[in-house]
């Protein structure tokens, strides 16, 4: 049962978790926790260490040193019993091809011990979701990856598991689709208290979280809410646009003691109160201003500012990147 | 406990009906039995048969419970490729993190991989009248158990097997290692009479040497091969079959 703790009780418990793979380190020492029913966050570039650490969880991997329990259940030791509080999407293909859509979610369904008038229920609901009603009876060898995608997450949300793992849910997915499933699981997780595990390279599905933790190099270096987050991190963010950037900039530096980027031929910098900076810095500047605006950091500024790289963007990312990515991937094993 | 049953159950479930639904998978499994017999069987008895008199109806006598052999053991060590496959297109993870145990997947998938053997030698016995060979209501039986006896510990052998690999080609390419010498030194094709210690001692520790044995056992009257007791050659088979499953259970608990 999950630990109680002031009012949240805490379903995931992870302390010092290492996973080394011959000499590399994928996971490095990592503790957190994770509360019932909050959706939490990994976020973090290519190889980070995410789905290492999900599959420890899941029973998938054993774990080099360290230690996880998962609603009371010791993920090493109690491994049936672990598996019978979770559900997963994985991030790599895992759907049968030789099945139908429906074969595959009724087979998950039977696994997982579901009353069959429940399932018919839930299947269609979830087929509708999705958008593969007409294609339920198809084999899954015939289906895009982008069916295939949606199918594997439809599979996912069949049984209610105490905490759901969803490992890039949605990449290679249209933004309608997108919306569509999002909706959906944060009705599911309201309505059937599930926790949600979940872990992402888009910004704007992070900001969902409750609380996010920001992985690299297989080591958590920030968690937090998203505006705790940025609101550690920075302030605001002015970009500006003169006739002459130099002089405006060396000024800036030594006027307000600010570092600056360049960036499209923008000065960019960070202030602590932008609505008070803006009009006293317009009155002061030696220089015309062209433009100015303010903006409010996103989690991209906190990533970068925490990492010094940037995240991966897949907001271009078109089903060809994702199949690529899929072949490497597999390619890997 | 019912839980398991019921896992083992899925497990298998879904093996039969892929293997019924790939129809190249199911041709080559009906044509493989006939091809052998026919090709190998006649070929074979029919060179005998130069020899004159009744050599070769004899030799179709003999060789036909070792083509039985032949076709349990590829169904069996093959159909736990089933495990490699499901690794590369990763539907294993799917069935590793739902809420049944590692045994009863691994029980499920050796009774999956028997039950297609089984279904093959049924075909394999359909044949027999052709080949005038005389089988009985009970004599059939016998054999179907036999065979069910046999592919369980095969199939186990070969997930035993199949739970270490990456690859495809690496598996198969193992299990050609391992099954040309099984058949061969298992008097599947001719009597293993007069030879070298060494090479006797290899066929007295092949499995496949006392399944044969009891199929011909239970077919023929005269005793031509190693002719051991009934009891002895199905306890040796049991004695394989429980150590092979239970290995394979043992290395597929085991977590990277
Ligand atoms: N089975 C494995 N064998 C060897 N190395 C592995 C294995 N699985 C993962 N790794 C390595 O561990 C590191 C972390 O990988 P992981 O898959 O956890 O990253 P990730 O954060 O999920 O990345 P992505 O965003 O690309 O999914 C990588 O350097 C990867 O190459
Ligand atoms: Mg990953």
């Amino acid at each position: 049962m999950p630990i109680e703790r002031g009012k949240l009780s805490v379903i995931i418990s992870v302390e010092k978790l290492t996973k080394k793979f011959k000499n590399l380190i994928a996971v490095n020492q990592i503790s957190f926790e994770v509360h019932e029913g909050e959706i939490f966050g990994f976020l973090g570039p290519n190889g980070a260490g995410k789905t290492t650490t999900i599959n420890m969880i899941c029973t998938l991997l054993s774990p080099t040193s360290g230690k996880a329990v998962l609603n009371g259940h010791n993920i090493t030791k109690e491994r049936n019993q672990v598996r019978q509080c979770i559900g997963l999407v994985f991030q790599d293909p895992s759907l049968d091809d030789w099945l139908t859509a429906k074969e595959n979610l009724e087979f998950h369904a039977l696994i997982y011990n579901i009353k069959r008038k429940t399932a018919k229920k839930r299947i269609d609901q979830i087929l509708e979701i999705v958008e593969l009603k007409d294609r339920k009876n198809d084999l899954v060898l015939n289906f895009s990856g982008g069916m295939k995608r949606r199918l594997e997450i439809a599979r996912g949300l069949i049984h209610y598991p105490k905490v759901l793992f969803l490992d890039e849910p949605t990449l290679g997915l249209d933004p309608q689709t997108r919306n569509k499933v999002w909706e959906y699981i944060k009705d599911l997780k309201e309505r059937e208290n599930i926790t949600i595990f979940l872990t992402t390279h888009y910004m704007d599905e992070a900001e969902n979280c409750d609380r996010i933790s920001i992985i690299d190099m297989g080591k958590i270096i920030a968690i937090d809410t998203p505006e705790n987050l940025k609101k550690k991190v920075m302030g605001d963010i002015i970009t500006v646009e003169t006739t002459d950037n130099k002089s405006l900039s060396k000024e800036i530096e030594n006027k307000y003691g600010k570092n600056v980027f360049f960036y499209d031929n923008k000065i960019q910098f960070e202030v602590d109160d932008s609505e008070r900076f803006i009009p006293q810095f317009i009155r002061e500047s030696k220089e015309d201003i062209l433009s100015i605006s303010a903006r409010k950091p996103t989690l991209d500024d906190v990533f970068l500012s925490l990492t010094g790289k940037k995240i991966r963007d897949e907001s271009a990312s078109t089903m060809d990147g994702m199949r690529k990515m899929i072949r490497v991937r597999r390619m890997r094993r | 406990m019912i839980r398991d049953l019921k896992g083992i159950y899925i497990i298998w479930l879904r093996d039969i009906k892929r293997f019924f639904r790939d129809k190249a998978r199911l041709i080559t499994g009906i044509a493989r039995p006939s091809f052998y017999l026919f090709i190998l069987g006649s070929g074979l008895s029919s060179a005998f048969g130069m020899f004159g008199g009744r050599g070769g109806d004899w030799y179709m006598d003999f060789v036909y419970p070792g083509i039985l052999g032949m076709i349990i053991i590829f169904t069996s060590l093959f159909s736990a490729v089933s495990i490699v496959w499901d690794r590369e297109f990763g539907f294993l993870k799917e069935i590793l993190v739902a809420p049944i145990s590692r045994t009863s997947i691994v029980i499920g998938k050796a009774l999956s991989g028997s039950t297609l053997s089984l279904f093959q030698g049924i075909i394999m016995l359909f044949f027999a009248p052709l080949l005038r060979i005389q089988l009985n209501f009970f004599m059939i039986i016998k054999i179907c158990l036999l065979i069910l006896l046999t592919s369980f510990a095969l199939t186990s052998f070969g997930i035993l097997i199949a739970s270490r690999m990456r690859t495809m080609q690496g598996f198969h390419m193992i299990m050609n290692f391992i099954i040309m010498p099984m058949f061969f030194l298992s008097g599947a094709m001719f009597p293993l009479k007069d030879l070298p210690k060494w090479l006797e001692y290899l066929v007295n520790i092949n499995p496949l040497s006392y399944s044969i044995d009891a199929i011909r056992y239970v077919m023929l009257e005269d005793k031509i091969f190693l002719a051991h007791p009934l009891l002895i050659n199905i306890s040796v088979i049991s004695i394989f079959a429980v150590t092979m499953i239970t290995l394979a259970i043992f290395v597929f608990n085991i977590t990277d």
